[in-house]
């Protein structure tokens, strides 16, 4: 995972950077978990440019994250989703509480990718 | 089997979480035969993943243990079959519930079943207490003589 913060926008962005299963799940946990907790951001971004498989492992993992940056009084989106992954995230219904994003909208910073 | 099979295969592992990559890619490799659309290959892979990682969280819990895998192949269909020898599962409807986890401490959304129901054209569960589970799913593959634009293939 690759993690970037724009100190001047409280944004951080967290680049996964591999399949999101129960196994890579833990490791992604304490990566999001430390970089959430050290820079206690208004908003964290879950970039899945690079994600090419997700199972329900992943629901879980996105709302516990979900859960401490909203304990921070922070926001969570996503952006980048590819339409496989999207389907795992909309039988849940967490869509509603954790946006995808057009990543045109996100202020401030500039995105070369877009969903 | 009713139906004669075109091709089979089985597989055994132990029950590791680095395993569950191994699994699906496996089942779709297999799979691929077929001539499935991207998208068909996707829930296959979801729907291995989902099985593989309840055998080793709630069948084996996290203990070590034999997961097999048997896969049929038909004219225009995949059978597979999931099964553990672990704990089983008491509740079989319950366990089926979209949201309903037995282990909301591990962060698991209790999806796992409803996905596989979804992504799958069949699914069957059973499961003995103290003998183990089998999850039996079926996905129907279209057939597609023309090759769609934009289509890749594995």
């Amino acid at each position: 995972m690759k993690a970037q913060y724009i100190k001047e926008d409280k944004l951080l962005i967290l680049e996964i950077t591999e399949e999101i299963d129960h196994h890579s799940c833990e490791k992604i946990k304490k990566r999001a978990d430390y970089e959430i907790q050290v820079h206690i951001p208004k908003k964290v971004i879950f970039d899945f440019s690079n994600v090419n498989f997700m199972d329900s492992s992943g629901i879980g993992m996105i709302i516990g994250r979900y859960k401490l940056v909203s304990m921070f009084g922070g926001k969570t989106s996503l952006i980048n989703v590819k339409p496989a992954i999207k389907k795992v995230f909309e039988m849940s219904g967490i869509l509603k509480l954790i946006p995808i994003e057009k990543t045109e909208e996100i202020g401030g910073t500039k995105f070369e990718k877009c969903i | 089997m009713k139906n004669v099979y075109e091709n089979e295969m089985k597989l055994e592992f132990s029950s590791k979480s680095t395993n569950e990559s191994f699994a699906r890619i496996a089942v779709a490799a297999f799979a691929s035969q077929l001539d499935p659309k991207l998208e068909e290959i996707a829930d296959i892979k979801t729907a291995v993943s989902e099985a593989v990682t309840n055998c080793i969280i709630h069948g084996y819990e996290n203990k070590e243990g034999i997961i097999k895998i048997e896969c049929r192949l038909f004219a225009n269909s995949i059978e597979i079959e999931i099964s553990d020898n672990g704990k089983g599962i008491e509740d079989i409807e319950k366990a089926k519930e979209p949201l309903y986890t037995s282990k909301s401490d591990l962060e698991r959304s209790g999806m796992g079943f409803t996905i596989m129901e979804s992504f799958m054209d069949e699914m069957k569960v059973e499961s003995v207490l103290g003998v183990g589970t089998k999850v039996t799913m079926k996905k129907m593959i279209k057939e597609s003589n023309v090759i769609e634009e934009n289509e890749i293939k594995i």
